[in-house]
């Protein structure tokens, strides 16, 4: 089976197309939302370590997961973008960034959830804390440069630009801050020695990742979606479906 | 092609001689900023010897990002910079000759005056022989990806604030090897890997930096 590629890259065509998928994949993220949080909350054994308060993971874990695999994403449509003249890449590099800063943003706070009962923190200078602060910081700064810049084709370039060079950046600064903290801090806290878990909490927690990603494919075509309506707003096809 | 760079370069030194205000209000802003600190958390030497690779080095970065939104707006203003992207050389040698231009101009004399913030903050010599060195390879890094966010930010309102979001995030590594490399040298476990992982940053950013901001001149002048 081949996939007509040029033919969706079109902003009429992906409108429909997006509008059709949109919904199934809203659905199937509230589906397994529920059904991730079930097994979460109520099928999933109390942890002998951690008590009831690991629980938190099932949010945590697929926030993390998906504030990173979101901004390769953008990077990846960024580069389409400035490679192929694309309308759309850019389009998609926009709609996807304020659910992966959310996703961030959600990370940390849930990590200081769980840092709390766990190490008597909520906040410790960990390797991945601080990476994922920094990934949020760079979501800021790209969402900030987009906003800045009125002229729409110098602000896709740009913040294309800016993605690019950030995602070139973001493994220096992982390893950068890991040996920055293996210097400071000893052998205080390793999150990498994770214990072995349950399959029902592992199921669990992929569950919840699919929910994640079902939620951010819906959320990402809703924003396209409108961002096409708003870009096209002078064709015919726009001011048909306005009209209606 | 040498030629035309050396030709930017000296450019910007000369204009830099003749406007003496500009670029010394980025070196006292360095030296009150890391004044500030010992008023701030107390004088005891430990801490200060403690804290001064950091607040020198953070001191630095704040200082180039301060001095980097004027890199391309003046030529921008007077229309040369234009004229500099139409010329038949390619464009990132005026990227690249204006990064080195600035580290000439706010990077070395940072260097010079290091020494002296080093005795500020009871840093030992061989402390403050490496805290030059480290800023010696470090700030190049600071010029060039900063000539990245100063042509992405270029001529927009709120440049200056927009350009510290950009950037500071892409400043962390240099920021940790570099301070870390003085707390190497003072903790006495060395200071060279640290140095050596700064130099093959510096060198990562010199073969990608000047062009993604050619690029990025370009999609902000069109």
């Amino acid at each position: 089976m081949s996939i007509a590629w040029y033919k969706y890259a079109a902003p009429v065509t992906f409108y429909h197309l997006a509008g059709r998928l949109a919904p199934w994949f809203a659905w199937g993220a509230a589906l397994l939302t529920v059904i991730g949080l079930y097994i979460g909350f109520f099928v999933a054994p109390t942890d002998f370590q951690q008590g009831e308060a690991y629980r938190v993971i099932f949010i945590h874990v697929p926030a993390a997961w998906m504030s990173m695999f979101i901004y390769l994403v953008m990077a990846f449509w960024s580069a389409i973008g400035l490679a192929w003249n694309t309308r759309l890449s850019f389009m998609m590099a926009r709609a996807l960034a304020p659910t992966g800063a959310l996703f961030a943003f959600l990370s940390l706070w849930t990590g200081a959830f769980w840092g709390k009962p766990m190490w008597g923190a909520w906040w410790v200078w960990d390797a991945r804390l601080t990476s994922a602060l920094i990934l949020f910081f760079l979501y800021v700064g790209i969402m900030a440069l987009w906003a800045a810049i009125d002229d729409r084709r110098r602000g896709d370039k740009a913040g294309a630009l800016l993605t690019l060079v950030g995602a070139i950046n973001i493994p220096i600064i992982y390893f950068s801050v890991k040996w920055w903290n293996t210097l400071h801090q000893g052998a205080s806290i390793s999150l990498t020695k994770a214990p072995t878990m349950a399959t029902v909490m592992l199921v669990g927690m992929l569950v919840m990742a699919f929910a994640a990603w079902f939620y951010t494919i819906a959320v990402a075509l809703v924003r396209v979606r409108s961002i096409i309506l708003e870009r096209e707003r002078q064709t015919e096809w726009v001011k048909e479906i306005l009209e209606r | 092609m040498l030629r035309f760079l050396f030709i930017i370069i000296r450019r910007d030194m000369l204009l830099a001689a003749r406007r003496r205000g500009d670029w010394l209000t980025s070196q006292f802003f360095f030296v009150m900023v890391v004044s500030m600190f010992p008023l701030g958390i107390g004088p005891e030497p430990e801490v200060l010897r403690m804290v001064g690779p950091g607040v020198v080095w953070v001191a630095a970065l704040l200082a180039s990002l301060l001095s980097l939104p004027r890199l391309f707006a003046e030529d921008y203003r007077d229309g040369s910079l234009e004229q500099m992207l139409l010329s038949p050389e390619p464009t990132v040698l005026v990227t690249l000759g204006k990064a080195l231009a600035h580290w000439c101009i706010y990077g070395i004399p940072l260097l010079l005056i290091t020494p002296l913030l080093g005795i500020q903050f009871a840093l030992s010599a061989e402390a403050i022989w490496v805290l030059v060195l480290s800023l010696m390879i470090g700030t190049p890094v600071l010029s060039l990806l900063g000539s990245v966010g100063a042509a992405l930010t270029l001529g927009l309102r709120g440049g200056g604030v927009l350009l510290t979001l950009l950037i500071l995030p892409l400043y962390v590594p240099a920021l940790i090897f570099g301070a870390g490399a003085v707390d190497g040298a003072l903790s006495g476990v060395g200071y060279e890997a640290h140095l050596s992982l700064l130099g093959a940053f510096l060198v990562l950013t010199l073969m990608v930096a000047p062009w993604v901001a050619a690029s990025a001149l370009r999609v902000s002048i069109e």
